[in-house]
């Protein structure tokens, strides 16, 4: 563990497993997958498609029950919805009837938080992700890497502490991704939200993470929690250093051994 | 904008006013009785000579046709909610509605007439029911296609059962209740037709019967042209609401698309 890791962690999960029963009997998918994530660090979940990275997010979200094992937020047991976590989906999600502005103040209006408030914080995400002109723009003018952006800005409005990212910039083309990845890293460093990442791309886990869990294939359990010494502020050209390319070769080596 | 506007009314003008003049060509050159097919000069000139007898024939069948549709409207969006929020109630619900939309309504209308006499009510609710099937389908189909991620946020923020509904379900359905409208206002008409055929002294459907009775096409024709307005404004003033409550839809785009094309 690192050593600036406080006793207790912002997120605590320990012992996960998740099984779902199916006619053709009972589907493992997660088997005993433990990991945590201290207050303000950046770790992500690194695995192949389908082997149940989504399910953790759920779990810790409240939206899905663990079969067996816990998370904890904070100390305390996860028993249903968290307030305190805002959500970063695949797909934008927007509601097409509300304008940027208006999707990025949804979570408020559910919350009943202050509208006065919540409009004037809404207005300063949108241009801390980079949208101040598109605030009246209905989701079906803006672009794919667009949508996501309010999204991002919709997850932060009514300031969680935990921010959960279900693999956000996977339906993107890889210009898009990259550019989103270093904005993320920005957005990251101002609010300094515990972030949680759900991935299977290795250079984006590494690029933005603290720590990275890499999960083996179904039913899932951690092969290895790599700690990423890169120095932050991170920045584009760390992608191309030596360092960089260690850690991305020393995961992609360990997926492959179990993949082989 | 306006150019391609105007290009497409003038086409279905043009489409228009050359049926019409060959309708009234083939009239005159077969020489074709006036109580077989009217020409279309004949039915001009009965729509003159007997102009103050429609008008109140008209306000009476776009009275039913109206208040069968808002009840329809009414019914419709309430019983889809039921549907789609409670779902012990769909599995009672939709197989009764599937029955009762397998009965024909032309069968139930005399029926009704023995229930509720020969004033407009019973119109009103052959209206409604024939309106009635259309919305339901189109509404519950709406309101269950909320994205799942959509879904799952309102549920991380403990939204309660009447904000998904209000924010969620709502809003999402609503070009599924204009589509279903639209269905729903043209069966109207017909429906309240229906309900003046058999058994009535009021409406276009009545005019239509008595002047079939007579011999007299050309009045027939003359309340089937009403008729036939009555319906396309009624379909048009729904476009036009939904063009206006809803310009993020889809399909309002896409007509919007098509008229730039």
């Amino acid at each position: 563990m690192a050593p600036s890791t406080p006793a207790t962690p912002m997120i605590d999960v320990a012992g996960l497993r998740k099984t779902y029963s199916t006619r053709d009997g009972a589907i493992v998918t997660l088997d005993g997958v433990s990991f945590s994530v201290a207050a303000q660090e950046f770790v992500s979940v690194l695995g192949p498609s389908g082997c149940g990275k989504t399910t953790v997010l759920k779990i810790i979200a409240g939206l899905v029950p663990p079969s067996d094992g816990q998370v904890q937020i904070e100390g305390i047991r996860v028993t249903g919805s968290q307030r305190k976590i805002g959500i970063v989906f695949q797909v934008p999600a927007l509601m097409r009837w509300r304008t940027a502005i208006g999707n990025v103040m949804l979570p408020a209006e559910i919350l009943g938080l202050d509208p006065v408030r919540s409009r004037h914080r809404a207005a300063e995400l949108m241009k801390l992700v980079g949208l101040a002109d598109f605030a009246t723009k209905y989701p079906n003018e803006l672009s794919g890497g667009m949508q996501q952006r309010v999204a991002i800005a919709r997850a932060l409005v009514h300031d969680p502490s935990i921010l959960l990212l279900d693999e956000p910039f996977s339906a993107l083309d890889m210009m898009t991704r990259n550019q989103l990845n270093i904005e993320l890293l920005r957005i990251w460093s101002e609010r300094r939200k515990t972030s949680l990442l759900i991935t299977h791309s290795i250079p984006e886990a590494v690029f933005l993470s603290d720590r990275v869990v890499v999960l083996g294939p179904r039913p899932a359990n951690v092969l290895e929690i790599v700690p990423v010494p890169l120095p932050r502020p991170r920045t584009p050209e760390m992608r191309v250093t030596t360092d960089f390319m260690k850690i991305v070769d020393h995961i992609g080596r360990r997926i492959g051994l179990e993949y082989v | 904008m306006i150019a391609p506007q105007l290009v497409r009314v003038l086409k279905v003008g043009l489409t228009l006013i050359v049926l019409v003049v060959a309708w009234e060509i083939a009239c005159r050159a077969f020489q074709v009785p006036s109580y077989l097919v009217p020409a279309p000069s004949a039915i001009a000139a009965k729509l003159h000579e007997k102009r103050d007898l429609y008008l109140g024939h008209t306000w009476v069948t776009l009275y039913e046709t109206v208040g069968g549709f808002a009840l329809a409207v009414a019914a419709g969006v309430i019983a889809a909610a039921l549907i789609v929020v409670v779902p012990p109630v769909r599995d009672i619900i939709m197989p009764l509605l599937l029955i009762a939309q397998l009965v024909p309504k032309v069968a139930i209308a005399p029926i009704l007439l023995i229930w509720f006499g020969y004033g407009l009510l019973p119109k009103i609710l052959i209206a409604f029911l024939v309106a009635f099937f259309p919305i339901v389908v189109n509404v519950a189909s709406g309101l269950a296609a909320v994205e799942r991620e959509l879904l799952d946020l309102g549920h991380s923020l403990e939204a309660t059962r009447w904000q998904i509904f209000w924010k969620f379900r709502m809003p999402t359905a609503l070009p599924e209740l204009f589509s279903g409208m639209k269905i729903a206002i043209t069966l109207a008409v017909i429906g309240a037709v229906i309900g003046e055929f058999v058994g009535g002294n009021r409406g276009l459907g009545y005019l239509i019967l008595i002047a079939n009775q007579d011999l007299d096409t050309p009045l027939a024709f003359a309340a089937l042209l009403i008729l036939s307005v009555v319906g396309i404004v009624l379909y048009a003033l729904i476009e036009l609401a939904e063009r206006l409550l809803i310009p993020w839809s889809a399909s309002v785009n896409h007509y919007l698309e098509a008229e730039r094309a």
